[in-house]
């Protein structure tokens, strides 16, 4: 659509810019300022320069969480976008069960973060869990809170099972999105399943994928709350990844500095992802259009 | 010449049609088995609200043998229990409220007009919605302490303001540019002002779309717990935070925490069925 050019759409929009300016700006802008200062208490502050930037990219723990994250980040992707593909793909077109199966799927992604937490938590007990039960049933030594694989292996799967739907539901609206022409057009040519998937479903899903991808990126890399709840970040460390080291940096032991540090480097990953994913959003409202 | 192709697929007899018959039944599987491995964990919950704790510890079983309601009545009957819902109620109430009241006229004015720095205040939105809430908790803490709205349901409210009025903004600008500009221009040439044509005409128009901009509002606030959590200490405790402190507190009441949980699901479950084709929509920002 054509817009026209209106520069009094500016009072339109002035709400949004100051209450998301009150709840933005001024929190980032105490973030910058506690990144270059120093205290010793009773509010007293000094000039501290780039310091804790320095000590940022020398500390070993920030780098640890980032790879943690980083890891962790890539598994999820790596198991979700394939399977939510996979289950889109095998989703009943129209009827009462395409309604059932798009509710059923929506569950688990309205469920508040840390009941989702609770419910794997409780999931996973070797006393009480269904899941905890039956591996050591199975004679599987299974302790989240002890042991490092199968704390990832508990926050993955979870993962998997909260976020997954979200990429099949992207998917298959992309997919719904196909006319029946394209399928008949494969059929005469006797194209054969993959071929159907690789030259006509997926190009076609292309874009609403990207969306989908980059919002678990996003998603993931923010993770705080499920882990918190069913690891706590443990065994160790083996689990810290990288809101759940800042919070403990900036609310547990309070050092604003160096928390402060930590905030903006994050900050400024994500304002490139967001970038990212904004000019894919562009792209793909230009194409409709 | 479709209806004759599409019609002809389900009646079709040829060895083509067995096929099709058999790969349908492969999806069902897949589906059955995914559905299923969506469905466990919260039958677990579920069942393991619906046990006494004796049960719970004792006897491993697959379905409560003993029903009882006892640990949701705990909850419905005890102040600092079900306080933390009306706590959490409001505050999301009142953010939704105002989300969507401001998201409104500037959603509008992104899908219409365009303006100096209106797509660098788009994506600068779009940062908001993405930006992690672990970096805003330590200053939202103290931006609200010192404003004395520190505990109170106004600054959770306003705090999630912070990813929920970028989210509507972004989902309403998806639904409104749909309606075509014509309405607008018929509308002014007719002699509507501006506000009353937004409201008797375009409102209406855009009805789903709020609803779901609120509906995702709801949803995103409601299960939010670090900011909230971070900004309350006693009268407007949510839920989620409630649960957390009874986990630690003198070994865990494990039917009261699953009651708890199966309670938080209750206001997704209730509407999902009729936000159930909007909800992709929704998560991509209003753009599917």
């Amino acid at each position: 659509m054509d817009k026209t050019v209106n520069q009094k759409a500016w009072f339109l929009v002035l709400p949004v810019l100051l209450l998301v300016a009150f709840s933005a700006v001024i929190p980032l802008m105490t973030v910058v300022n506690y990144s270059v200062q120093d205290t010793f208490g009773n509010n007293q502050f000094f000039w501290a320069g780039l310091a804790w930037f320095e000590d940022l990219l020398e500390s070993e723990r920030m780098w640890d969480a980032l790879q943690r994250q980083m890891i962790f980040s890539a598994i999820i992707l790596a198991i979700e976008v394939p399977l939510g593909i996979f289950v889109a793909l095998n989703m009943p077109k129209k009827g009462f069960w395409a309604s059932f199966c798009l509710v059923v799927m929506s569950l688990p992604l309205l469920i508040p973060w840390n009941v989702v937490g609770t419910i794997w938590q409780i999931f996973g007990r070797v006393d009480i869990g269904l899941l905890g039960y039956t591996l050591d049933a199975l004679g599987i030594s299974y302790n989240y809170t002890q042991d490092f694989f199968a704390a990832w292996t508990t926050l993955i799967v979870m993962d998997v099972w909260h976020w997954t739907s979200l990429v099949a539901l992207l998917a298959y609206a992309g997919l719904q999105s196909i006319p029946d022409a394209y399928y008949q057009a494969a059929k005469i040519d006797q194209a054969s399943r993959w071929a159907v998937f690789r030259f006509i479903e997926l190009p076609k899903m292309m874009g609403v994928l990207m969306i989908a991808i980059l919002l678990r990126f996003m998603d993931s890399f923010m993770i705080y709350t499920e882990p918190f709840v069913v690891t706590g970040g443990g065994p160790g460390n083996a689990t810290t990844f990288l809101s759940i080291d800042l919070v403990k940096m900036a609310l547990g032991q309070f050092d604003l500095g160096p928390a402060a540090a930590f905030s903006l480097m994050y900050f400024l990953v994500i304002l490139l992802i967001s970038w990212v994913f904004y000019t894919v959003m562009v792209n793909l409202d230009k194409r409709e259009s | 010449m479709t209806d004759a192709t599409t019609t002809a697929i389900p009646g079709n007899l040829t060895a083509e049609g067995t096929k099709k018959r058999f790969k349908v039944k492969g999806s069902v599987i897949v589906m059955t088995l995914y559905l299923l491995f969506l469905m466990l964990p919260i039958y677990w919950l579920l069942n393991m609200s619906l046990k006494t704790n004796t049960e719970i510890l004792g006897a491993f079983s697959l379905w409560p043998r003993n029903l009882t309601l006892e640990n949701y009545a705990t909850i419905l009957t005890d102040a600092s229990w079900y306080m933390g819902y009306v706590n959490s109620l409001i505050y999301v109430l009142i953010n939704t409220v105002i989300s969507i009241s401001v998201a409104l006229p500037a959603a509008y004015a992104f899908s219409r007009y365009s303006f100096m720095g209106d797509k660098h205040l788009f994506f600068w939105l779009l940062t908001n919605r993405m930006a992690p809430p672990a970096v805003f908790a330590l200053p939202f803490f103290q931006l609200y302490s010192s404003v004395g709205l520190f505990d109170t349901h106004i600054a959770v409210a306003l705090a999630h303001c912070l990813f929920n009025v970028p989210l509507a903004v972004w989902i309403l600008e998806g639904f409104m540019r749909g309606v075509p500009k014509e309405i607008d221009e018929t509308a002014y040439l007719d002699g509507y002002s501006f506000g009353r044509f937004f409201v008797k005409i375009f409102m209406p128009l855009v009805a789903s779309g709020i609803g779901v901009a609120a509906f995702f509002c709801f949803m995103f606030s409601w299960v939010e717990l670090l900011l909230s959590r971070t900004l309350t200490s006693v009268d407007a405790k949510p839920i989620a935070a409630t649960m957390t402190r009874t986990v630690g507190a003198a070994g865990v009441d494990w039917g009261v925490l699953a009651a708890a949980g199966v309670l938080t699901i209750v206001p997704g479950a209730l509407v999902i069925y009729f936000v159930r084709n909007y909800i992709a929509k929704g998560f991509a920002l209003g753009r599917v």
